[in-house]
């Protein structure tokens, strides 16, 4: 049953951004070189973070599918991944927002962590056409499972290369990140990525109780002998 | 706190608020879009479950009109 | 011999018999590659390059001219139903991965064999730097032979087959190409061949190698079920 204790974890997931949002505008600190632009990391870092780990646990789910070979392993990872591509978009958003704001351009290629970001985002946006060109639902499942794989293998060596190709005079911008940051901005951050961390689970969640209720409807419907409305996804894989 | 915000540098603070502003909508309006595209779907089932339902109780009734055996 | 170097043998010996009698892919490679130079030549209006430019026209072209090849790798399996053949075989069926993976390098090192030259005659003011550069086009074309091959491989049973090898692996090359570019621009400034980090990216080309013929060799049985 996927909707169980879908319920408390909503509201933790309100409260934790709740907290983190009065945090931010009423705790942390202006910050010496940005001023109040720099209030967008505290949204913008946990939002990158968070989808980076979700593709990682994407690609575990893969492998858990590869090895059992039960479907539903590979709905999670499918949901993990959509959910990381999604929340990718919002890190894409916010960062060309702070790049405009900090450089008065809406892309920057300077900032590694942003560019890296971007092409990581570009490999997971082919999972759907990959996804969606190959038509037998149980090779579908598989081949997915390879590419989550192989992706999630991939991304650290993409930010290892694009880190390394930045020229060394170029200081990190948003080297405040790890060292250096005062207490109080590093638990305003430290909140903001929590709490964003469990929008994600709520939301993955969220997306698979549906799935998993669509898949009983489906179930019923079978039982029922009723005819089928036609059409469902060919690309997102059934939960039951 | 206005005396810590107007000691900002950088941007002046109307404009440095916009795109703060600008950020955290850009998120709200992904969240509400997802929302949104989940109560659709969440419409879908319930209509789906209805019929479902009203066909349920048909085979349910059939029977008794009959009688018994098939 | 065991049964998996025989089938290993076997395999990426039909290939290159196959590929040298029928000649297909290794001359469009060729002849592409050799045509996208010259619309460099006119598209940046320059007759000659150096550093930056020239490792770059130089590694897009070739990237380019790989995803002819690698496009084309498995049709032959998929049309006269290799793959059913391997899967019944009782051998290691990462044979098939190893193999196919062998034959791609082969043809990208024979490929390379033929534009790397006329690159330098077209632009390069002296084949100094080939020397060093052939040691980042090996390590490249390793990398570029074990993600083709993967891709490719699941590629051949879609709908778009064309469109998906390429689409999912160039994302998935970049950081090989940000490698073998950062390591062949220094070579290629005028003025003779420089070194600049040219071990750490070569590091950088063999991890990405290491990494990638791992996973696709761990991986490759799941792939051939069915």
């Amino acid at each position: 049953m996927y909707g169980k204790g879908l319920r408390a974890l909503s509201i933790a997931t309100v409260v934790a951004l709740a907290t983190s949002l009065t945090l931010v505008f009423f705790y942390a600190p202006l910050d010496a070189d940005q001023g109040f632009v720099q209030k967008i990391f505290y949204l913008h870092v946990p939002l990158s973070i968070v989808a980076l780990v979700g593709f990682m646990v994407g690609a575990v789910f893969a492998i858990l599918h590869l090895r059992s070979g039960e479907r539903r392993w590979d709905a999670w990872s499918y949901v993990s991944i959509h959910m990381s591509v999604i929340f990718g978009v919002a890190v894409l958003i916010t960062g060309a927002i702070w790049a405009k704001a900090s450089w008065g351009h809406w892309w920057v290629w300077d900032e590694p962590t942003l560019v890296s970001f971007l092409i990581v985002f570009l490999m997971y946006a082919t999972y759907y056409p990959f996804r969606y060109a190959i038509e037998d639902p149980e090779r579908q499942g598989r081949y997915a499972s390879v590419f989550a794989i192989v992706a999630g293998a991939f991304v650290p060596l993409n930010f290892m290369a694009v880190r390394m190709a930045q020229s060394l005079v170029h200081p990190r911008v948003f080297g405040t990140a790890n060292g250096g940051l005062p207490g109080s901005m590093m638990l305003t951050f430290l909140v903001s990525l929590g709490a964003i961390g469990l929008l994600w689970i709520t939301l993955v969640k969220l997306e698979l109780t549906a799935k998993s209720a669509s898949g009983q409807l489906k179930r019923l419907r079978r039982a029922l002998d009723a005819p089928a409305p036609g059409g469902g996804s060919r690309i997102a894989p059934e939960v039951s | 706190m206005h005396a810590l915000l107007a000691g900002a540098p950088a941007l002046p603070l109307g404009e440095a608020g916009k795109y703060v502003a600008g950020a955290y909508l850009v998120f709200m309006v992904l969240l509400v879009i997802y929302v949104a595209i989940m109560a659709a779907k969440l419409q879908r089932m319930e209509r789906d479950l209805k019929d479902l339902a009203a066909i349920a109780e048909e085979r349910k009734a059939e029977p008794e009109r009959e009688g018994v055996g098939t | 011999m065991t049964p998996s170097r025989t089938a290993f043998a076997a395999i990426l010996a039909k290939d290159l018999r196959g590929e040298l009698r029928s000649l297909q892919s290794l001359p469009a490679m060729a002849l592409f590659a050799v045509t996208a130079f010259v619309i460099f030549r006119f598209g940046l209006d320059r007759t000659s390059l150096s550093g930056s430019l020239a490792s770059g026209v130089l590694w897009a072209t070739l990237l380019f001219a790989a995803l002819l090849g690698v496009n084309r790798l498995f049709v032959a399996e998929r049309e006269e139903g290799g793959f059913d053949a391997i899967r019944l075989a009782p051998i290691d069926r990462s044979a098939l991965f190893a193999a196919k993976a062998t034959a791609l390098l082969v043809y990208l090192l024979v490929l390379e064999l033929v534009v790397v030259p006329v690159f330098a005659i077209f632009f390069l003011d002296s084949a100094a730097a080939l020397p060093p550069l052939v040691l980042v086009l090996v390590l490249a074309d390793l990398g570029l032979a074990a993600t083709g091959t993967l891709i490719s491989s699941m590629a051949v049973h879609s709908r778009a087959r064309d469109l998906l090898g390429p689409l999912v692996l160039l994302p998935l090359v970049v950081p090989l190409m940000i490698a073998a570019t950062s390591a062949s621009e220094p070579l290629l400034v005028l003025g003779g061949p420089g070194y600049h980090r040219f071990g750490t990216w070569l590091a950088v080309l063999g991890l990405y190698d290491l990494v990638f013929l791992l996973v696709g060799y761990a991986v490759f049985d799941f792939l051939l079920e069915d």
